[in-house]
């Protein structure tokens, strides 16, 4: 946090200083996108160079994407948000800074790119995990953050629940007790994904990291092929993750122009092209299609259809005294 | 009366007034926005009660640990000299000055099943990373400088001459370390124990990433504290926070009577 406040107070001590020719745009996002947006800020520079003549100087800020909501609310001047899920966004635009029809603003409820969850295994899958049903297991350690805090962690525990779900024939009680059984198998809860690949790649803890896709990607370069597997399981959930403009930090600043074709660049044959090859599944066909081989086949429910949304959702499952809540009671 | 007490006072209510009693008194204004039930209901639940536990618990206990080894290491510092001595002193300072997420980072690579030492204690069934052990040993190593800092003075000025007397005088070891070094050492201990314990109470950098943080089990108070404010829940994490602030008031002025007792008995 003290991060993004520091970079919000260089943001506008280099913003007083630059030149008119030069603008500053800070993009607000959640954990893994670093790499996805270091690329596409090269490519969305040069192309508001050639267009307008004008030099972009990018300031990125990543955490989780609740705590970087609460950043926006709290002060820290994005002029883009670009986060894990819808809920975090209409936090945020609950405090007005956000007009609150931004989800239609932009294309396909303005998440230029979906993502899913996946399970990321030791090589060789010594202990054969298959599926969500192998995660209950008592031998079996699985490594995810606190959906309280992370975004990615609230993916994964709601496709574990759609599967449980599924595969109770929709008894809510029997699937509360399964994914309960999966988050008691959880030995360490780090605050966002990027602590949790952290732990389960270099302290070698777990047999199971429950991932964003990308991220399950990203380990497989960081750490090389030889020491991990991606395991697809039967059933998984559609990752939105949303972008908007911060609309009362624009206005401030003058930045929406600039802020607007951002957001709407990343629709562009040149972005869907980047955001596939930082394994986030493009909404381009062209680009689908060209790195459809490179992502996991599997059946993705959506959270409008099992959930009803993200409002609903975040009541049931995440806000006190939610289902999760009630897993970590005492006696349970 | 002194010239220049009004003065003197007047700046120092004004300072503590900025410094520390506007943000302390801003926590409680804002924990006032939830209702008496809401409030009790907020820090009576079993997750904030555990974390509670947890955290003052861990704190008293790598306090104690600090008090025993911090003197015997002062002790050492002071009584004797061998090669290398300025560079364990200069060590000793190292937990104040280095940022608390990088200690809690080599910590746990340290004692990660996969780390060095955890390697060794796997061996032998232990684990110290993600359990509240992990904890005892982050808040020892941050608490360590506040224990030896506070009794080296002491003892610098403590004559050995003091202990010779005391072998003259027909006295055993023990003896003179129980009758006349401790007592003499007492109020300096109290002090460092109390300063380790309040800088622990509040330790969230290095704890979060050797703990584990799993609810009811190895999640401490202030990580709650952070989680609620995540979920947009000022009001009930300023509650948990003025929560801390009261019980640890309540200890410190405890250590502080204590200290002083042990002061005058040591006058006598």
């Amino acid at each position: 946090m003290n991060r993004g406040h520091l970079i919000a107070g260089l943001a506008l001590l280099a913003g007083t200083t630059a030149q008119a020719q030069s603008i500053m745009l800070l993009n607000v996002s959640y954990d893994p996108t670093r790499e996805l947006y270091t690329q596409y800020n090269k490519a969305f520079g040069a192309h508001w160079e050639k267009t307008t003549g004008q030099k972009i100087t990018f300031q990125q800020s990543h955490g989780g994407s609740g705590g970087q909501a609460r950043a926006v609310i709290d002060g820290l001047e994005a002029d883009v948000v670009t986060l894990a899920l819808a809920y975090d966004v209409d936090a945020i635009a609950a405090k007005g800074l956000i007009a609150t029809d931004w989800i239609n603003r932009l294309p396909q409820n303005s998440a230029p790119y979906t993502s899913t969850i996946l399970f990321l295994v030791r090589k060789g899958n010594p202990k054969k995990v298959k599926d969500w049903d192998d995660l209950v297991r008592k031998d079996v350690k699985v490594i995810t953050p606190n959906p309280k805090t992370s975004g990615g962690a609230r993916w994964n525990y709601l496709a574990a629940w759609a599967y449980g779900l599924k595969k109770f024939n929709g008894d809510e009680a029997k699937t509360a007790a399964f994914v309960g059984d999966i988050l008691k198998n959880v030995p360490v809860l780090d605050s966002g994904a990027r602590g949790s690949t952290m732990t389960f790649a270099e302290r070698g803890i777990g047999d199971v990291l429950l991932a964003w896709e990308n991220e399950a990607f990203l380990a497989f370069d960081e750490f090389g092929k030889d020491k991990f597997e991606i395991v697809a399981p039967s059933l998984s959930i559609l990752a939105e993750p949303n972008v908007a403009v911060v609309d009362k930090n624009v206005d401030k600043k003058g930045s929406r122009k600039v802020a607007e074709e951002y957001l709407k660049y990343l629709y562009s044959d040149e972005a869907q092209d980047i955001i596939g090859k930082n394994h986030y599944r493009p909404r381009d066909p062209k680009a689908a299609a060209k790195y459809k081989a490179s992502f996991a086949n599997v059946t993705l429910i959506t959270i409008d259809d099992v959930f009803g949304g993200w409002q609903k959702a975040q009541k049931i499952h995440f806000a006190e005294g939610g289902t999760f809540d009630k897993i970590y009671k005492p006696g349970n | 009366m002194i010239p220049g007490f009004g003065l003197a006072l007047g700046i120092t209510f004004a300072w503590l007034g900025i410094i520390v009693l506007i943000p302390l008194g801003s926590l409680f204004i804002k924990a006032a926005t939830l209702s008496w039930a809401d409030y009790v209901h907020t820090i009576t639940s079993p997750r904030v009660l555990a974390s509670l536990r947890l955290s003052f618990g861990a704190s008293l206990l790598a306090a104690m640990v600090n008090m025993v080894f911090g003197s015997i290491v002062a002790w050492v510092l002071v009584r004797y000299s061998f090669p290398g001595r300025r560079l364990v002193d200069a060590l000793i300072d190292i937990p104040f000055a280095l940022p608390t997420a990088v200690a809690g980072i080599a910590l746990t690579a340290l004692f990660a099943p996969n780390g060095w030492i955890g390697e060794q204690l796997a061996k032998l069934d232990i684990q110290v990373a993600y359990t509240p052990t992990g904890i005892v040993i982050a808040l020892i190593f941050i608490g360590l400088p506040f224990v030896v800092r506070t009794v080296q003075p002491v003892l610098i000025d403590l004559d050995a001459e003091i202990e010779e007397a005391s072998a003259t005088l027909g006295a055993t070891r023990l003896q003179t370390i129980v009758r006349v070094i401790i007592p003499a050492l007492l109020p300096a201990l109290l002090t460092g124990f109390a300063l380790a314990f309040a800088r622990a109470s509040g330790e969230y950098g290095s704890v979060i990433f050797i703990a584990g943080n799993l609810p009811m089990v190895s999640e401490i108070a202030p990580l709650l504290i952070v989680t609620r404010l995540q979920e947009f829940a000022y009001a009930e994490a300023t509650a948990i926070a003025t929560i801390m602030l009261i019980i640890s008031f309540v200890l410190l002025l405890a250590i502080n009577l204590l200290q002083r007792w042990a002061e005058k008995r040591g006058q006598k």
